[in-house]
């Protein structure tokens, strides 16, 4: 048995508990009196209502970018599915004959119930064509499959087209993560 | 029957309407109190998010939906408990958390009715003994839930309201040396008596507490109440840490809420029984009953108007308010908007009011025929439970406070406080209150 932490000889005034009592009183309540006369003194941030704006380097939701014909840049290389950890990419590739890159994912999907958004598929990628760059953090749906983000929402993410936090982003536009637009486009 | 014989009655039932009002209406403001106070203490802002159209009444709201909540939630009985007694506990601690409050006077008279619902000569006893019923509610939940946690949790309450009760009836023996009486409203009336120092009388400071023995008695009776209501430092029956939630684990829905509410109760006429006893009950320092009813008009006139600026003051900042942060963060069109044009307007139309109450202070129609009949009294009245009603709030905030700041007792160092301090000093200090009396009598009479 470890034997008892020695003990520290309390002084007389300590040893009364009132003093102490007292003085640990003031102590909080100087805290409330400056809560009352500054009441944004809070560090706390109003959620939903108000946002902390999040790093460069956020790791948000992922999003698949394109080149200027509107194409993906994916090459269906297979680096990000066989780096990541938790094996939650999935990706179908085709062949693209009147492409320079000849290859590219018919199906490019994530589950996101498995991510554990370590950004290794970011690191891997050769071709820059995944990014979690978002700041989308709320990530969620009513079911399951609408878990797994397929090839058309992550290319269109910044579009507007799906986070459930789409409501609140419109009836917030100025804190949707920068760079997010609201008109619908059609889903690629 | 005619209305004669039915008034007195009908006086008595107003009277216990009032008294379990006055007690229950303070409840839910304690429940905002404690989690608000909590909040500030801690640096955070609390409930603030529950409206009714868009005010939020800085977390009042809240206390509403618990209600809501607390009735709509199923009543869950555990097939393993002692179904009877399980079922009369919460009955019991509530019960007399509201019968101590019959005792409390909160005010002298309104048109020939005393102000308190019973004026049992042995208050101060009624008050002990009820206290000590109080454990029963406790004692009974434990035991009749029929589980091991909250059997030890009323094992705990037991011991410790057994053990605390004593120094809270020794430091209330100091109160009855000097007043010779047990009934509270005596006791409360000796205290507006003006303070006789031999050559100068002052209408006040003749409180129980401005005195040596009186101020240790306050300081015992004080930490002892904080036992017997089971407040921190002292929860120990519902340590959460140790014990699941104590006495009341096996408790759910309304039966839960009544333990709830019984804690509040208890809180506030634990703190009413103080304010009355060390405090002055309903006396308004330098003024007493016959003051206030003699200058009936000049008091409202000047309450009236001076709580004008005061309010106007309110109403700048709940304007103000309007740029705060989060008023700025949320969409234009949030109902949440109206929050600070409410408050402004409310807090107008209240110095409106107060307005026209010194008005009618200054038109001396209250005091008209003399100090007695309606309006001398009613304003005394309103006085005087304002008066009560600040020393039990301002008790409980205490109790709020002290919560917040202290971390809970071990179970060991309790009981040597208990009995190995506080009883000590007790019993010294009804000697030290004997000695008091002999040498202030021998000194200003
Ligand atoms: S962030 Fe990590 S876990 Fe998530 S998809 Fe990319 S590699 Fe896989
Ligand atoms: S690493 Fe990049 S290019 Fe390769 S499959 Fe993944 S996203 Fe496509």
């Amino acid at each position: 048995m470890a034997l008892p932490a020695p003990r520290k000889k309390l002084s007389t005034p300590e040893s009364v508990y009132l003093v102490e009592v007292i003085k640990g009183m003031f102590l909080t309540m100087s805290h409330v009196i400056k809560n009352i006369l500054d009441q944004d003194r809070f560090r706390t941030i109003e959620y939903p209502d108000m946002r902390k704006p999040m790093a460069a380097r956020y790791r948000g939701a992922h999003r698949l970018t394109t080149r200027p014909d509107g194409k993906v840049k994916c090459v269906a290389c297979m680096c990000c599915p066989t780096i990541c950890p938790a094996k939650c990419i999935t990706i179908i590739a085709g062949e693209a004959a009147d492409d320079p890159a000849e290859k590219f994912p018919i199906e490019f999907d994530i589950d996101m119930l498995r991510c554990i958004f370590c950004g290794f598929c970011v690191e891997a990628c050769p071709k820059d064509a995944i990014r979690m760059d978002t700041k989308i953090y709320e990530i969620n749906a009513y079911t399951r499959q609408d878990m797994v983000h397929n090839k058309s929402y992550m290319i269109n993410l910044m579009d507007g087209l799906k986070p459930e936090a789409e409501d609140v982003y419109r009836a917030h536009p100025e804190q949707a993560p920068a760079g997010y637009t609201f008109d619908e486009k059609p889903v690629a | 029957m005619s209305f004669e014989t039915v008034l007195p009655y009908l006086i008595v039932l107003g009277k216990c309407v009032f008294a379990v009002a006055f007690v229950m209406q303070i409840v839910p403001l304690l429940i905002w109190g404690e989690r608000k106070g909590a909040a500030y203490i801690q640096d955070r802002p609390g409930p603030n998010r529950a409206d009714i159209m868009g005010i939020r009444a800085g977390g009042l709201v809240h206390t509403l939906n618990d209600v809501v909540k607390l009735v709509m939630k199923e009543d869950i009985v555990p097939q393993h408990v002692e179904k009877f007694y399980w079922a009369l506990a919460p009955v019991i601690a509530m019960t007399v958390a509201l019968v101590t409050f019959i005792v409390v006077p909160f005010g002298d008279t309104f048109m020939g009715v005393p102000l308190k619902v019973s004026d049992i000569d042995g208050g101060l006893l009624f008050v002990l003994a009820m206290t000590s019923l109080g454990v029963y509610g406790i004692m009974l939940a434990g035991w009749a839930s029929n589980n091991k946690f909250s059997l030890l949790g009323g094992l705990r309450a037991s011991a410790q309201m057994v053990s605390y009760e004593l120094a809270m009836g020794l430091s209330a023996v100091v109160i009855f040396l000097g007043s010779g009486s047990l009934s509270l409203s005596v006791i409360a009336e000796q205290q507006a008596l003006p303070l006789e120092l031999g050559f100068i009388s002052i209408p006040a400071f003749n409180w129980n507490v401005f005195s040596v023995p009186g101020a240790i008695a306050f300081i015992l009776f004080w930490v002892a109440a904080f036992a017997e209501t089971n407040r921190t430092p002292f929860d120990l029956p519902e340590g959460e840490a140790e014990l699941v939630g104590g006495y009341h684990t096996e408790y759910s829905s309304l039966r839960f809420a009544l333990f709830f509410m019984a804690e509040y109760a208890n809180m506030i006429v634990a703190s009413a029984v103080t304010a009355t006893l060390f405090f002055g009950g309903y006396n308004v320092p330098f003024l007493n009953g016959e003051t206030i009813r003699a200058n009936a008009d000049t008091l409202v006139a000047l309450i009236g108007f001076g709580a004008v600026p005061v309010l106007l003051f309110f109403s700048a900042l709940a304007w103000k308010r309007r740029n705060r942060p989060f008023y700025r963060a949320i969409a234009v069109d949030d109902i949440r908007h109206r929050e600070p044009k409410f408050w402004t307007a409310t807090w107008l139309g209240l110095a409106v009011v107060h307005a026209g109450v010194g008005v009618l202070g200054l038109s001396g129609i209250i005091g008209a025929n003399g100090p007695t009949g309606i309006g001398p009294d009613t304003v005394a009245f309103v006085l005087q439970l304002t008066a009560l009603a600040l020393k039990v709030l301002l008790g409980c905030w205490i109790m709020i406070w002290v919560r917040w700041t202290l971390p809970r007792f071990r179970y060991d160092q309790l009981m040597n406080l208990g009995w190995r301090v506080m009883l000590p000093v007790a019993l010294v200090n009804v000697f030290v209150a004997a000695v008091w009396i002999i040498v202030k009598e021998s000194l200003f009479a």
